[in-house]
């Protein structure tokens, strides 16, 4: 099986069930919260006085243990990490939001997520915590537009995790955030003892076999390492349905589930120039062309509004495509035929690029089917395989007629439609959006 | 004979809070758990932010409409509430709830410094709910959703929020120190 699990990326009334998993988390978490003691204020307060940093041992502990899980199953070839919403970065939005934060925790003696602990107990200060809350939404809803520029673009990274900004494996990361997280834990027992006049001799020894146990899966994921883009692209798996029409009765309706290589062969991802063109007037969709040959060809001719990502440098731009771009996304990439794009399109299913096509027959093909009245251009009978096959009089770009057909010209175009959109997780859908 | 006390839920005897690594333990397996399972971890303020939403929608519509941070929750015909983070938000309350009747620590109460009143502190808890509900709907989430969460997965921007948290309570604590202590 392959996690995260499709139908529970997002509520929906198609799927009750989501609902109810959803809340079985919120119980469990919010369970949680009160049997640690952060439903009252006083225990959350004494982080900031170094009496009692019960805080950021229960808040440390929960994050180094999910980061070894989270990273054992990724590892593992568990759990798809590209499916799995990781917070956009917005660097000054977040540290300013966060300073605000810092100061509504220590004024007000509560977190958002422990108001609800603590007012759902009958804890009055929990319960105006929470109202409050609601007034202070209600006020950011009011005076964002004053802002909103800022706040839209504020330090904006997209997709951004900690090994990418280091430049170092993500189970390295996972290593060393465990070690910060050991030598915090120490130190905040001391600080305790110091401090809080507490008698650390009273406490668990069992807390040191966790510590050794959670750096050995810390070095476990290290050395397990991530799934390689071929392990990734091997279990990437396509649904397609087929409609049998039945003489009075409903259709009979055919599910099949096909690998990556299948869809390949049986050319279900290859769609014809007139569907890539025609993708630009559907409102269901909003494609994307990427161009991955050469500049030099690029600048001679492309498609218009395609993106040249030449084929060495398409992993550069996963990152953007995962989180960027919205949910109804199709990307439809193309070579001068279609051997540098298959070999693209292999690169962007393996990292989990959802709505990624083929242009069937490549820009040589686009050309043979919008070019043909362009006088300017003359095949080129010496090209080789997956070479541009048209000699240019001038480096035009997308100037050509041929780059931008006239949608009233080709206003009706026939083509079966091979572009099943596939919606992935919105950029706005996770996270405390 | 020994007077037996009433043994209503919210009449149990009080028990002790678990060990600090123990809960954050638990709270780390749930955390995974959610993050296998649906791909979103945990959060809360976005479901503050929600209800606010739908509040305002059903007073003034256009007001929605012409407000691009609730138009994106709540604009046309769009339901505020169709967001898993509504059924984590009620399903915390309920969590709260449940243990704290477990534990026998239902119970009308103030939590609060010993040097403040009461209505001092009501008014601190009203404030400080304020202050930190518009901080997270700044940085896009809060300590669940940012630290918790997107500590987990490594996000970069999380890691920024959750120092910057911790940073602005530290650099904040000396100045109210009445109220806590």
């Amino acid at each position: 099986m392959n996690f995260p699990i499709p139908s529970l990326i997002a509520v929906s009334a198609a799927n009750p069930w989501s609902y109810l998993v959803f809340a079985l988390v919120g119980f469990a978490f919010g369970f949680t919260l009160e049997m640690s003691g952060f439903g009252d204020s006083r225990k959350l307060a004494a982080q900031f006085y170094f009496t009692e940093l019960t805080v950021l041992k229960v808040m440390f502990t929960a994050i180094v243990t999910a980061m070894v899980l989270l990273f054992g199953a990724v590892g593992l070839g568990i759990l798809d990490f590209s499916q799995v919403w990781v917070n956009t970065t917005y660097i000054w939005s977040g540290i300013l939001g966060g300073l605000i934060m810092g100061v509504g925790f220590i004024i007000g003696g509560f977190c958002p997520t422990t108001s609800l602990a603590s007012a759902s107990t009958g804890k009055i200060d929990g319960m105006l915590f929470m109202l409050g809350g609601f007034v202070g939404a209600f006020l950011f809803g009011e005076t964002e537009p004053l802002f909103t520029n800022w706040y839209n673009n504020a330090g904006y990274l997209g997709r951004l995790t900690l090994d990418q900004v280091f430049g170092i494996p993500i189970g390295a990361v996972v290593v060393l955030v465990i070690l910060m997280a050991l030598f915090m834990f120490w130190g905040a027992e001391q600080l305790e003892r110091i401090i809080g006049k507490k008698d650390l001799s009273k406490e668990p020894k069992i807390r040191v076999a966790g510590a050794v146990a959670l750096f050995v899966g810390a070095l476990a994921v290290f050395f397990i390492g991530s799934p390689s883009l071929e392990d990734k692209y091997n279990k990437v798996k396509f649904t397609r349905t087929e409609s049998i029409p039945q003489l009075n009765a409903d259709p009979i309706v055919n599910t099949y589930t096909y690998t990556a290589d299948d869809m390949l062969a049986k050319r279900l991802v290859h769609i014809t120039p007139a569907e890539a063109f025609k993708a630009k007037y559907n409102q269901a969709m909003n494609p994307i062309y990427i161009d991955v040959r050469p500049e030099a060809e690029y600048n001679l001719y492309h498609v218009e509004d395609a993106v040249n990502v030449p084929l060495d440098r398409i992993t550069e731009i996963v990152p953007l495509l995962l989180s960027e771009p919205p949910a109804n996304s199709v990307f439809i990439v193309m070579g001068n035929d279609e051997t540098a794009a298959t070999d693209a399109w292999k690169l962007l299913v393996g990292s989990g690029v959802t709505n990624s096509y083929i242009l069937e027959g490549g820009v040589n093909n686009w050309i043979a089917f919008f070019g043909t009245d362009d006088k300017a251009l003359q095949a080129n009978p010496k090209a080789g395989d997956d070479e541009l096959g048209y000699i240019f009089p001038a480096a035009l770009g997308s100037n050509y007629e041929s780059c931008s057909p006239s949608p009233v010209e080709y206003e009706a175009l026939e083509f079966e439609a091979k572009i099943v959109l596939q919606l992935k997780r919105d950029k706005s859908g996770g996270g405390c959006g | 004979m020994t007077t037996q006390t009433k043994k209503t839920i919210f009449n149990r005897p009080e028990k002790p809070y678990v060990h600090p690594y123990f809960g954050g333990m638990v709270l780390g397996v749930i955390l995974f758990l959610a993050l296998l399972f649906t791909g979103n971890g945990l959060g809360s303020s976005g479901a503050t932010a929600r209800i606010d939403a739908a509040l305002v929608d059903a007073v003034s519509p256009s007001h929605v409409d012409n407000n691009p941070y609730l138009l994106k929750m709540a604009g046309g015909d769009k339901n505020p509430f169709d967001d898993w983070i509504l059924p984590v938000f009620i399903g915390a309350l309920l969590g709260g709830f449940a243990s704290g009747a477990f534990n026998g620590r239902l119970k009308f109460m103030t939590t609060k410094g010993p040097n403040i009143s009461n209505r001092t502190r009501w008014l601190m808890a009203f404030l400080g709910g304020v202050i930190f509900l518009y901080g997270a709907r700044m940085a896009r989430g809060c300590t669940s959703g940012q630290a918790l969460t997107g500590g987990t997965t490594l996000s970069a921007g999380s890691w920024l929020v959750m120092f910057s948290i911790f940073g602005g309570a530290y650099a904040l604590a000396y100045f109210v120190r009445k109220l806590w202590n």
